[in-house]
């Protein structure tokens, strides 16, 4: 008896050698696994932050700008009509042919004209209606500058390349080097690349539109989807009998998570467009078809979370005299709650992250407004990242970065949202 | 051949679990035979009653034609080796056997005279009247007093707060807990220690004053001076309550019961006063299972 456990623990000894070295292998392999993915992430955020931190700024261009009472509101009577409609663009030509009295030709001053966005009459015009008494008076006025001018403010444009391999001509740069001397050119913080819509110009193109038809697309989605993949999930696993019928939705809930997006976005096209006659190009159907998409991902964790409380309390509920229903509202639910939200979450953030579908239901038309509800139409954060990456003009480089930081901004929040969420349900036990 | 295996053949139809072929005793089988129960299942006051009670799993039959008298302020212990149905008849004098699909029961229960698994009856009042704690500590991950008031709460027992805190009060002092929580009424009821835990659901059960309180194993998680604690609540809880105990206990059963039902492969085999059960069994096996021949 002594002898063979002295035996045993020989054996095992001569053997621990070998076990620990293996688990210190395990170890070192995940602790690889976690550098390797770490660095990757680490790769593409400096990546997507180094491109694209400079499309959150802008560069604006000083101006003397002349607010001629005969241009602007030739009766004189502040009609907001006739002021909304006045010629703001011919006010920054004047200005920036006062400017340069140098410039004389036709074709030079095309040019010149070029430097300023086009933008720069809206914002003129939008200066004016909030505050008719500025007419008559001349005062400085940073306007946004032009794309190419921002490139090349940025330094995005190479000023030592011959001339005709770049977008800036040399006489274009000898005028903003003047401009930068006098200190009217800077680049500034841009508030309304978050607030505009789409545009053909890089520098009033804004990301706006697509958070606010992310927002409402994700709201419909969740609206929908969270509601319905509890009831179902609920009425799966407390109600309905096991047959053959359970088994078959079963099996085709775990298939629906498997299908390809874009199947779902040509359902949504068939069904909710060509069937309903829903608006193209809406949150609504957008949020409709993720709903598709997110359900049964939901239902499969919404399931899991329900499966794992404990059969105990079910049975202590039932033993007091609960019903059914009061033993799932008062205490299934609410233990499964923070499964059921992680499943959500998890579908979310795939919603949001989701192109393929939208684009076949219109969601990735060009949209300068941005959507007041889930019936205006819209676009959603991927797919503006997707339009933008692929425009020519080099000032969308940075727009599409800075585009990626939002989205990835827009899923942190909302994963810390959820987690918060999360530990409220799961401090109540 | 030995004659525990033959005596088992003749019983049930289950396959054998207690064969032992060391055991070489030569008694005479019949005396294993089962020609119904023996003993008086009738009670003199009997608030449930249950006749010819057959219970199924499936195809498995579970219980063979039960009848048993539960009487009015009496602790009836159910005793036999495990797997003879003690929980199955058990859970189906509240109808908790409802919860599980491939359960089937038949015959006739009476609560009060009323068969309660008529089809009009409904398991939530039948629930209220017939209390049940289980094996395992299973509080509500609630806080205790939310433990208590839960099932006040539901049936509209109590119209005011402060009806509910009394009322909470009072169930507590009656499963002798009120002391050790009353500074921690609101601090989960998970909290507590196992023998805490266990009179907290016995709290529970009672809350909803119901009239039978059926006990599955309560003390098997529990240690002995937990155990007499629980032991001596119910006989505190037997003037106002009936309570049918399972145990595995035999010492259990004999401290605790008056009467005591002896289940063997889904039978009754014997009922009868306790202390006639354990001085003079009347049938063999429960002779032997007293005896600590198997089980
Ligand atoms: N949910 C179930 N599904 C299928 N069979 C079951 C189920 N519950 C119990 N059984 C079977 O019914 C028989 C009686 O089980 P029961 O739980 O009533 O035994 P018990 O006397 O309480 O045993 P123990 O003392 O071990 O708790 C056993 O053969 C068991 O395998
Ligand atoms: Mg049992």
């Amino acid at each position: 008896m002594n002898d063979s456990a002295g035996k045993t623990v020989d054996l095992v000894k001569a053997g621990l050698h070998r076990r620990h070295r293996r688990e210190r292998r395990f170890r070192l392999l995940g602790l690889g696994a976690i550098v390797i993915g770490l660095s990757l992430v680490g790769m593409l955020f400096t990546d997507i932050v180094s491109k694209g931190y400079t499309g959150f700024f802008q560069t604006g261009i000083r101006l003397q700008i002349d607010f001629d009472p005969q241009r602007l509101d030739p009766e004189g009577n502040r009609d907001p009509a006739v002021l909304s409609a006045a010629d703001y663009a011919g006010l920054v030509k004047q200005a920036l042919r006062t400017a340069f009295p140098d410039v004389k030709s036709r074709r030079d001053k095309r040019a010149l004209y070029r430097i300023i966005s086009s933008g720069a009459a809206l914002e003129l015009r939008a200066m004016v209606l909030s505050d008719p008494g500025l007419i008559g008076t001349s005062r400085p006025v940073w306007l946004t500058a032009d794309d190419d001018i921002d490139m090349l403010v940025k330094g995005h444009v190479d000023r030592t390349l011959p001339e005709t391999s770049r977008r800036v001509k040399d006489k274009v740069i000898g005028w903003l080097e003047r401009l930068e001397r006098e200190g009217a050119v800077t680049t500034r913080f841009n508030p309304p690349f978050f607030t505009h819509g789409d545009s053909r110009e890089p520098e009033q193109a804004g990301i706006g539109g697509a958070v606010m038809g992310s927002l409402y697309t994700i709201l419909v989605t969740f609206l929908l989807s969270f509601p319905l993949a509890v009831a179902t999930a609920v009425y799966l696993e407390e109600y309905a009998p096991v047959n053959r019928w359970s088994d078959l939705i079963e099996v085709n809930i775990n298939n629906l998570a498997a299908v390809p997006s874009i199947v779902f976005g040509l359902l949504g096209l068939a069904v909710f467009i060509n069937f309903f006659s829903l608006p193209r190009s809406a949150p609504l159907v957008g949020g409709l078809v993720l709903t598709l998409m997110t359900l049964p991902t939901i239902i499969i964790a919404s399931r899991a979370a329900l499966k794992s409380v404990p059969p105990s309390i079910r049975e202590a509920a039932l033993g007091v005299g609960a019903s059914k229903l009061q033993t799932i509202t008062h205490h299934v639910l609410p233990l499964a709650m923070p499964g059921m939200l992680t499943g959500t979450i998890i579908g979310m953030a795939q919603a949001l992250g989701e192109s393929a579908p939208l684009l076949m239901i219109g969601m990735v038309a060009f949209i300068v407004d941005v959507p007041q509800g889930v019936l205006d139409p819209a676009t959603v954060l991927p797919v503006q990242v997707y339009l933008w990456a692929d425009s020519p003009e080099r000032a969308f480089v940075e727009r599409t970065s800075a585009a990626i930081m939002v989205l990835l901004a827009f899923l942190t929040t909302m994963n810390l949202l959820a987690v918060i969420l999360r530990r409220r349900f799961e401090r109540r036990w | 051949m030995n004659t525990t295996v033959d005596a088992a053949a003749v019983i049930g139809a289950a396959p054998v679990a207690e064969a032992r072929n060391e055991e070489a005793e030569t008694v005479n089988p019949a005396v294993y035979e089962f020609t119904g129960t023996v003993g008086d299942i009738t009670a003199a006051q009997p608030r449930m009653t249950a006749r010819n009670v057959d219970v199924w799993y499936g195809d498995k039959q579970a219980i063979f034609d039960v009848g048993l008298d539960i009487g009015q302020n009496e602790i009836i212990a159910m005793i036999g080796p495990s797997g003879c149905g003690k929980s199955t008849f058990l859970r189906c004098l509240n109808r908790m056997n409802d919860t599980i699909d491939i359960c089937r029961v038949s015959g006739e229960i009476r609560l009060g005279g009323e068969d309660i698994y008529d089809r009009r009856m409904d398991v939530v009042p039948l629930r209220a009247q017939v209390g049940m704690v289980f094996q395992k500590p299973n509080p509500f991950p609630k806080s205790i007093y939310d433990n208590i008031a839960y099932g006040p709460r539901i049936h509209g027992l109590v119209g005011s707060k402060s009806e509910l805190d009394d009322l909470v009060e009072s169930t507590l002092r009656k499963a002798g807990l009120w002391d050790e929580v009353k500074d921690r009424l609101e601090q989960p009821g998970t909290g507590l220690s196992g023998g805490q835990q266990q009179r907290l659901c016995i709290a529970r059960a009672i809350a909803v004053s119901p009239e039978v309180i059926l006990m599955d194993e309560p003390c098997s998680a529990l240690d002995p001076i937990a155990t007499a604690r629980v032991e001596e609540l119910m006989e505190e809880l037997r003037e106002n309550y009936t309570i049918a105990i399972v145990t595995h206990s035999m010492q259990q059963a004999a401290r605790v019961s008056q009467r005591t039902a002896y289940f063997h492969l889904g039978r009754l085999i014997e009922v009868g006063n306790t202390d006639d059960i354990f001085t003079q069994p009347r049938h063999r096996l429960t002779e032997d299972y007293i005896t600590g021949r198997f089980g």
